[in-house]
């Protein structure tokens, strides 16, 4: 299939996205040069110097919130994306309402219990919505420990799943982006299969 | 008794185990988890009441903090 068959196909798809750092932001931009038609992105926090080291966020949004820095630089890329923003922190009762529309949910949270209350949340109250999760992605190298799994029609994982970030475990762009861009190739491979 | 754990086969003690109990024998208990059976996700409130049977399919995902 052509790029302008794939774009047209990819344009008729919500995609929602759960937290705008170095996952989701990584993921969204990847997500709208490919062509997805809308997004919906959610994340209560403001662009921040120390976040320049994965995210994709620049020295003249620091201070701007992210989601509207993110609406920003994906309008420069692919201006034909509709993006709707949620500058909430998400929580099990806000999650049904705001993702309910959505075709694909990506999981792009830092905090590991906020993974959990989100794929709690999600495979209860949106059944059948897939859910693309990002699970371990600290450090640098290790390149071949970065895995996808499909666990079902419902549940995808990406990441190595096994390191967690710390002060000497950091994360860093390479290994970020990484699993970002896994992620958003598995929204592709779900959307490509999907009929509208 | 058998059962399907990410796919692979594994014998666990019993007819039917909770899944704290699977977790205890499979010494599973210090990292954060999601689990499903048979496509069912367990809410971990739940690994005390949720009962593994014979032939369930039990998939088992990680979740580590960084994003």
């Amino acid at each position: 299939m052509k790029f302008p068959e794939i774009k047209r196909h990819l344009s008729q798809f919500i995609v929602g996205i759960a937290g705008a750092g170095g996952l989701g932001s990584n993921c969204a931009i990847a997500l709208a040069r490919t062509g997805i038609g809308s997004l919906v992105l959610c994340d209560y926090d403001v662009v921040d110097m120390s976040n320049l080291n994965r995210q994709y966020y620049f020295t003249g949004q620091v201070g701007m919130a992210k989601t509207e820095a993110l609406r920003n630089n994906i309008a420069q890329v692919n201006p034909e994306v509709i993006v709707v923003t949620y500058n909430i922190i998400l929580d099990r009762s806000n999650i049904p309402e705001i993702f309910s529309g959505c075709d694909v949910i990506v999981e792009a949270f830092d905090n590991k219990e906020m993974k959990e209350m989100l794929v709690e949340t999600i495979q209860e109250k949106l059944q059948g919505i897939p859910l693309v999760v990002g699970s371990g992605l600290a450090g640098w190298g290790r390149s071949e420990a970065m895995r996808y799994r499909k666990i079902d029609e419902t549940l995808y994982l990406c990441g190595d799943e096994t390191t967690e970030v710390s002060d000497e475990l950091p994360p860093l762009a390479p290994r970020v982006a990484m699993v970002a861009a896994m992620q958003a190739n598995t929204v592709v491979e779900i959307l490509m299969n999907r009929i509208p | 008794m058998k059962i399907l754990l990410n796919n692979r086969e594994e014998y666990l003690k019993g007819e039917s185990v909770s899944v704290m109990e699977m977790l205890d024998m499979k010494k599973f208990t210090f990292r954060m988890r999601i689990i499903k059976i048979n496509g069912v996700l367990i809410p971990k409130a739940m690994y005390d009441s949720a009962v593994i049977h014979e032939g369930d399919d039990v998939q088992m995902l990680y979740l580590m903090s960084g994003g």
